[in-house]
């Protein structure tokens, strides 16, 4: 869907972004990741042209980016920025209906919409479709702001750190909601961020970037799992690798089906780092295990955690 | 119950309205300061004549309040384009100047824009129209700048993400996000233009000044009240509507 | 050709330069001071060695192609410094060089071109500076120094027959009372004034009860046209010096200096008023407090701590009422107040430019002046913070 092709872009005399070649394939959900100044910012908003690159080629949809209007591309991709940047003097209704405003969308067709993500997001159309942005929670806000985004039906979803100013509970919400939109709805999202727990959650493919280049592009399993260097090993975390494999599986791929457990069950989509946290608190070796219509499937033993029975 | 509280409630409002108090006092007075002849006569004893009579007031007002739109209006378009441009890109170049030039403007006394257009222009309408449309251009250009610098960067920002062009970014966003810091300059520009159209009277303008000048030079305190009274009660009235209009405009902040 | 011109703001102020420069007079030959004069072009005027004031034009002109340095910036800003100072010093010799061929009455004033020439230099001088890199102080430092030459010129007699400066000489007594009065005039109201605003701003500050209802009336007072508010104080003044004869012996009257200024001060209480309530608002409560637990008095609070925090917004309030009080005195001429006002609307009157230049010049002047010292002011007293 997207595709970089040996990009470079300097500011001044600083290189942002050196030679960087990446491909965004649809339905992904790229995360791109590092340190501050690495260059990721700049690579998602050179997809859109807010930032013109110097050299190389960015082909959107298999042509380049440069024969489109900027704002004809922009249409077709969804922004969320972390600072929201919803209109202050307009409703959440006018504000969802930008995108579909500017595609000149009949009335009956953008007011459905709206009431549509409204809902998508988990927001009282009817308690919120009048509201003003200064009358809304930080949550609320960015949610207001993806919705937005959505409006249109866009191809992509480009987001720049938009969860970074919310609290950690929101932020979890927002997380879960947007992960589960991407399995939903199938569009393809392109997200920025420093948080390497915020990546490996949602992303399907990770891509590492440092001073402008790329370090790592693979799944959550193949960074934590077979690291490309040194610093790709510091920048997840080097002490927490292990747990951090452990966040990425589900109860439901240890579980010994032809056992039964003791005590208060768990359910078989926690994440085994979840359930690691459950062994050390209640201080036992095995747990009961339930499916999601609370039906007992079997039991996990604490050792299965270290050591998958193969 | 309700059906008495209510009537009284809007009349309440409306009693309770400087806005309204002023308005009337305006056109009353305006349509009927002949009739208040025998008060200026009693008043002022000594005087033939008490009541300016070489033109009507609601002539003089209309005249005035002709001047001052004409300008303003002028000053409003120019000014607020100057403001546009030097927020621009293109025009970053210029705003340096531009609002140095608008600063040292303002410290000038507007009486000395139009001393100077009249030996240059001629005396009438014209050079007051020409002094009140370049002075009244300053505070119209200092306020559309920092209304437009005022807007959150983060607005405008995903505006461009989203898809719109510079000119609907400047149409949806910026103009009302930026229309109250500008209003407030174009009410400084009106109030300021009131008062030296009535200078004007000076120079062969017919506005309300001209019962003031005449009376000066005459010693007839009467015409002087009467072109006062009336100069000041409409920069009173225009400074009050424009209050009312900059709140309206504002009305999404006061939303609870 | 976008590419070409570096500085786009030097290429529209050359423009405008070249433009006033063929179109319009730089001084203009009158036969007396009542007549209109024929106008005398500035490429007129550049015959013989007078031809090197060219090289700084020039020099103004290459200024637009070159490369943005901050050596090429000091070169315009130079240039542009000589070329203003050789303008003026050329309009005077050309003054003197006619008068002493023409017959005694004829006049040479300064035609337009030379105003638009003289501002349109000075913006690209200040512009130029900026872009070298060189803040506020250095172009008030360049601009004294343009102005402390031009003095000079005006000291040394070289342009004593340009009309301007003959009209001074005609009218030197007029003059300077005039100017003293005009100061007095400010004077008088900036020290009333302030001794009853900030004590009012101070209370208002206080009981923020009566804030609104004041300001209202004081922001009344303001929107009202300054001679409406000169004439509105006429009736009653007149009235009480009636009534109470020793205050007409002291010069109370219905016209002069008393109603103006009263109107005056009423004029300046508003930005006194509200920069002392917004400069006392911008002290913490918790400095305050603090201030307070450690054992000083109310008044010792308000000198120690108060006071220096809110003075610079306190000083932009005295700039704003002094800068404002200079220009409305003008007005206050026309009720018999004098001042620099009486020569303006003289010249006015008797559409004779000189005469306004006479009066308005000066104001200006003081205008300009007095708002450059208290922003020069504030900004050391912000500094030290």
């Amino acid at each position: 869907m997207i595709e970089l092709q040996h990009v470079s872009k300097a500011f001044g005399r600083t290189k942002a972004i050196d030679d960087l070649s990446l491909t965004v394939r649809q339905g992904e959900f790229i995360v791109l990741i590092g340190s501050s100044g690495c260059g990721k910012s700049t690579t998602l908003r050179m997809m859109n042209r807010l930032v013109e690159h110097d050299s190389g080629r960015i082909l959107f949809e298999g042509q380049e980016i440069r024969g489109f209007k900027p704002q004809d591309i922009r249409r077709r991709m969804g922004y969320v920025i972390q600072s929201v940047g919803l209109f202050p003097h307009w409703t959440v209704e006018r504000n969802i209906a930008t995108v579909p405003e500017l595609l000149q969308w009949p009335r009956p067709r953008i007011r459905d919409r709206v009431t549509e993500l409204l809902q998508l997001l988990d927001l009282d159309p009817a308690l919120f479709r009048g509201r003003y942005p200064h009358q809304l929670s930080g949550g609320q806000q960015q949610r207001v702001g993806v919705a937005r985004a959505l409006a249109g039906d866009p191809e992509v979803l480009l987001m720049d750190e938009p969860f970074g100013a919310l609290d950690p509970l929101t932020r979890l919400a927002l997380q879960k909601e947007l992960a589960r939109i991407h399995i939903v709805s199938g569009k393809t999202i392109v997200l920025v961020t420093h948080d390497i727990d915020e990546a490996l959650h949602l992303a399907t493919r990770v891509v590492l970037l440092d001073h402008g280049r790329l370090v790592q592009s693979g799944t959550p399993l193949q960074i934590l799992a077979h690291p490309a260097s040194e610093f790709v090993t510091d920048f997840v975390g080097r002490s927490e690798v292990g747990i951090k494999l452990l966040g990425l599986q589900t109860v439901a791929s240890r579980v010994r089906r032809n056992e039964s457990g003791e005590g208060a069950p768990v359910a078989d989509s926690l994440t085994l780092r979840e359930a690691l946290s459950v062994f050390v608190t209640r201080q036992v070796e095995r747990l009961a295990v339930v499916d999601g219509d609370g039906q007992a499937i079997g039991c996990l033993h604490l050792s299965d955690l270290v050591k998958s029975r193969e | 119950m309700t059906d008495t509280v209510r009537p009284l409630g809007l009349f309440g409002m409306l009693v309770r309205d400087p806005l309204l108090w002023a308005l009337t006092a305006l056109v009353l007075l305006t349509f009927g300061m002949d009739s208040l002849r025998p008060l200026f006569a009693a008043a002022f004893p000594a005087l033939e004549r008490p009541v300016f009579t070489q033109d009507t007031f609601p002539a003089l007002m209309l005249a005035h309040i002709g001047l001052v739109t004409i300008s303003s209006g002028i000053a409003i378009v120019v000014g607020v384009a100057a403001g546009i441009f030097v927020t621009r890109p293109s025009g970053a170049e210029f705003r340096s100047m531009v609002e140095s030039v608008v600063a040292i403007g303002q410290t000038f006394p507007p009486v000395a824009v139009l001393a100077v257009a009249v030996p240059l222009i001629g005396f009438g309408e014209t050079p007051a129209l020409i002094a009140l449309a370049l002075y009244g251009l300053l505070p119209v250009v200092q306020q559309t700048i920092a209304g437009l610098e005022a807007v959150p960067h983060a607005a405008r920002e995903v505006a461009k993400g989203l898809g719109m062009n510079a000119i609907q970014v400047l149409n949806r966003v910026d103009l009302p996000l930026a229309l109250p810091v500008i209003l407030a300059g174009v009410r400084t520009s009106v109030i300021i233009n009131i008062g030296t159209a009535t200078i004007a009277s000076t120079v062969g303008a017919k506005t309300l000044g001209t019962p003031i000048i005449v009376g000066l030079s005459g010693f007839n305190t009467a015409y002087i009240l009467q072109g006062a009274v009336l100069v000041g009660l409409l920069a009173i009235v225009t400074d009050l509507a424009f209050g009312r209009l900059e709140r309206h405009v504002d009305r999404w902040r006061f939303v609870a | 050709m976008p590419t070409l011109i570096r500085n786009r703001v030097l290429a529209t102020l050359v423009v405008m330069a070249a433009a006033a420069a063929f179109w319009m007079a730089f001084v203009a030959l009158a036969p007396n001071r009542l007549m209109h004069g024929t106008g005398i072009g500035l490429t007129d005027l550049m015959q013989g060695w007078r031809g090197v004031i060219v090289v700084p034009m020039l020099l103004l002109c290459i200024g637009i192609f070159m490369r943005p340095t901050w050596r090429t910036n000091l070169m315009v800003a130079l240039a542009g410094s000589l070329l203003v100072v050789a303008l003026v010093w050329l309009a005077g010799d050309e003054a003197t060089r006619l008068s002493a061929a023409e017959p005694k009455l004829s006049r040479v004033s300064l035609g337009g071109a030379f105003w638009v020439l003289l501002v349109v230099l000075g913006l690209a001088v200040v512009d130029a500076l900026q872009r070298a890199g060189l803040g506020a102080l250095w172009q008030v430092v360049v601009g004294a120094a343009i102005v402390a030459l031009v003095v000079g010129l005006v000291a040394s007699g070289e342009l004593d027959q340009l009309s301007l400066l003959k009209e001074y000489a005609n009218r030197q007594d007029v003059f300077h009372t005039a100017l003293l009065r005009h100061l007095q005039i400010v004077g008088a109201t900036v020290v009333p004034t302030l001794v009853i605003g900030v004590p009012l701003g101070w209370a208002l500050f206080r009981t923020e009860r009566f804030a609104p209802a004041a300001f209202a009336i004081l922001n009344m007072i303001q929107t009202v046209p300054s001679i409406a508010l000169f004439g509105l104080l006429i009736a009653p003044l007149a009235l009480l010096a009636a009534t109470v004869p020793w205050l007409g012996q002291l010069g109370v009257g219905g016209i002069g200096l008393a109603p103006a200024v009263i109107a005056l001060t009423l004029y300046a209480l508003l930005p006194i008023v509200r920069s002392t309530v917004a400069g006392l608002g911008q002290v913490p409560r918790s400095v305050i407090e603090a201030a307070a637990g450690m054992g000083l008095t109310p008044r010792q609070i308000f000198w120690k701590v108060q006071a220096p925090i809110a003075l610079p917004l306190l000083l932009s309030g005295i700039r704003i009422t002094t800068v404002q009080t200079i220009g409305l005195a003008v007005v206050a001429a026309l009720i018999g107040a004098g001042g620099l006002g009486s020569i303006m609307f003289q010249g006015l009157l008797s559409s004779a430019l000189d005469l306004v230049l006479l009066g308005v010049l000066p104001v200006v002047a003081m205008a300009v002046t007095v708002d450059a010292v208290f922003r020069f002011m504030t900004l050391m007293v912000d500094r030290s913070h």
